[in-house]
């Protein structure tokens, strides 16, 4: 995976696959601690306690069509060799929780990336799901709730204009606030 | 702690609210972007974007955009499927923005099957 916004759509997608109606997507960037925090949170129908012990094992997974499960394993990968660290807890009925941290400044650190694509384009491909967008920038946050948007709007998400807008207003919110040191 | 405003929001509502009243219609063509780990890592988010910029462009109210995971064949990612109504689906391999926006304008909006591209019809 080129980008760590690549990681998340990722897991958010293995999340919906298990049916979570909504997505908790939180990114922390502690510049001045030097770390890095994605979770992602979903409230689908979890890993059973034997699946969970051996979830970032490449070669485990539910899947039926191959024998391979590459998500998990790589992000912990990527984690691991950013001297950071990457744990899974889920609980059966209840969700699963996704958290990778990296160190902020390792060479290894592949860069954010395209977040704002991975949240507006995880939208337009389930416009039934919901998404909770967090990021925060050395203590400054900023937060995209589509249940809100959703309410405000009556209307589906998936409408490509507003997607676009959507997209153009995270990247300039998150300019601010990456610009934002006070 | 910033948040999108209320402005915002009826600000992007104005812009497409001319569209909400034919939302109503059933949608007579799918396309399916493949989206597991392969065909993330393969592109599929670049994919997805040229996808919802021509669909965009293309204002029809008759085409719905769904992502679905991988299919098994993670080696002709990015993946991308088009059912049109009464049709087998058609499956397109190693697509990229440029193959995207190909597909879209012949073979979703002129119903011309891109068989250079294809994978299978299935």
């Amino acid at each position: 995976m080129r980008e760590i916004s690549l990681h998340i759509m990722d897991v958010a997608e293995n999340g919906i696959t298990a049916g979570a109606g909504c997505i908790h997507i939180l990114i922390d960037e502690e510049r001045i601690e030097n770390r890095l925090k994605v979770v992602i949170k979903d409230n689908g129908k979890g890993i059973p306690p034997d699946m969970l012990r051996k979830v970032t094992d490449p070669f485990v997974t539910s899947r039926t069509t191959r024998r391979v499960g590459l998500g998990l394993s790589l992000l912990k990968e990527a984690a691991k060799r950013c001297d950071g660290d990457f744990s899974v807890e889920s609980e059966p009925g209840r969700g699963t929780s996704v958290t990778a941290t990296f160190r902020y400044d390792h060479i290894d650190r592949a860069p954010i990336g395209d977040i704002a694509g991975t949240i507006t384009m995880l939208i337009a491909g389930n416009p039934d799901i919901d998404f909770v967008y967090d990021h925060v920038i050395d203590g400054n946050r900023f937060a995209i709730d589509t249940r809100e948007l959703r309410a405000e709007l009556e209307e589906s998400l998936a409408d490509p204009a507003l997607l676009f807008h959507l997209k153009k207003q995270i990247e300039e919110e998150l300019r601010k606030l990456a610009t934002d040191r006070g | 702690m910033a948040k999108m405003s209320i402005e915002d929001l009826k600000r992007i509502k104005e812009k497409t609210s001319k569209e909400t009243s034919l939302r109503t219609g059933t949608a007579s063509i799918k396309i399916t972007v493949h989206m597991g780990t392969c065909g993330i890592a393969a592109g599929a988010r670049e994919v997805m974007n040229t996808l919802m910029e021509e669909m965009a462009q293309a204002d029809r109210q008759d085409i719905r955009v769904v992502a679905s995971g991988c299919m098994g064949m993670c080696s002709s990612e990015p993946n991308v499927t088009v059912e049109t109504e009464g049709e087998k689906p058609v499956v397109y391999q190693k697509m990229d923005s440029n193959r995207m926006r190909q597909v879209f304008k012949r073979h979703v909006i002129l119903g011309e099957v891109q068989t250079d591209f294809a994978l299978a019809r299935i």
